[in-house]
């Protein structure tokens, strides 16, 4: 299918890739620089930190400001408030000029669920300031509305826990989700399959985050080729059509009995 | 003088941001916060150190 017109927007820009791609776990800036080109992600998250003079170089950053047609989305992961979290946004800011930020805020290293409460007020906060935020939230379709309603530009409910590999453990309320929202709703967290990527996009969701599964794969920049794919056949399907569901067989052949020569009663 | 940088104390001879960026990491891309202001690159020339200030200086890592 030609996907030339299909586009995800955020805010004033339109891209043709709906993999978007973390940056983190991986090897080193050159096996992270190859996933993104595999990838053909357009949208790349990066996380701050203090700068370290012992490790001075701009590894990281150097690749991704090469390619033409990468925006990097910062985070505000280490924030443990809103309040941080607009610092981080606007530190951030300081450093590559996108208005894009990933806004996650979540207290607990155990299961690095998201804080609802800190989050929505940095979403409300940002969003009234002209940034395009991209809140990582649970499951919440309430949640989720009340953001679309404070503007944000997208959401990014979880599919599982950060990392966990477990997939779209929160299908049925992200079904919820995307028969609400009216922003584009992209699952962030949880997956580890190609498989799960597509399931994703025939489900309806509008892009999909990725970084685990593809920086710990065996073969990171021949994954992230992979979950490209999928996410491409997921997004095409949903835009086919899928066929429903039946509770009985439909037979795809004629049933006439040739052979013998009968007509089937 | 004196001043915190990422938490840690600091002796330096910087006057100004911009001249404590150009010592710590003049290679690199950093953002310059200062007693919990971001400091924009453009103002980072003026911006005077006092005795004491914290200073942070960030750049971009890995993240998803």
């Amino acid at each position: 299918m030609n996907h030339e017109n299909d586009t995800l927007v955020l805010g004033d820009r339109a891209y043709t890739s709906r993999l978007l791609l973390g940056t983190g776990k991986f090897a080193d800036a050159d096996v992270m620089a190859r996933a993104v080109a595999a990838s053909g992600a357009q949208i790349v998250t990066v996380a701050l930190r203090r700068f370290d003079r012992d490790r001075p170089n701009d590894a990281l950053l150097a690749p991704l400001l090469a390619m033409d047609d990468v925006t990097l989305m910062p985070n505000t992961s280490g924030a443990r408030n809103a309040e941080e979290a607009i610092q981080a946004a606007r530190i951030a800011r300081e450093l590559c000029g996108s208005r894009l930020v990933k806004v996650e805020i979540h207290p607990n290293p155990r299961h690095l669920m998201p804080d609802v409460i800190e989050t929505y007020e940095a979403a409300r906060v940002l969003a009234a300031d002209g940034w395009l935020v991209m809140p990582y939230i649970p499951p919440d379709p309430v949640l989720a509305k009340r953001l679309e309603e404070v503007g944000c530009a997208s959401v990014m409910p979880l599919g599982a826990a950060i990392g966990s590999g477990q997939g779209l453990a929160a299908a049925e309320l992200l079904k919820i989700i995307l028969r609400e929202a009216t922003i584009p709703v992209i699952v962030d967290a949880g997956l580890r399959a190609p498989s799960q990527a597509a399931a994703a996009l025939e489900m309806g969701c509008d892009a999909v985050l990725v970084n685990t599964a593809v920086a710990d794969a065996g073969d990171p920049p021949a994954m992230a080729a992979a979950f490209a794919q999928a996410v491409a056949a997921g997004r095409s399907a949903r835009r086919a059509g899928l066929m429903p569901v039946g509770t009985d067989a439909q037979a795809s052949s004629p049933l006439t009995a040739f052979l013998q020569g009968g007509e089937r009663a | 003088m004196r001043v915190l940088l990422n938490g840690e104390p600091y002796e330096t001879a910087a006057r100004f941001v911009s001249e404590l960026i150009a010592e710590q990491a003049p290679a690199a891309r950093v953002a310059a916060v200062v007693n919990d202001r971001v400091v924009p690159a453009a103002e980072q020339a003026a911006a005077a150190l006092a005795e004491g200030d914290r200073v942070e200086l960030l750049t971009f890592a890995g993240g998803g």
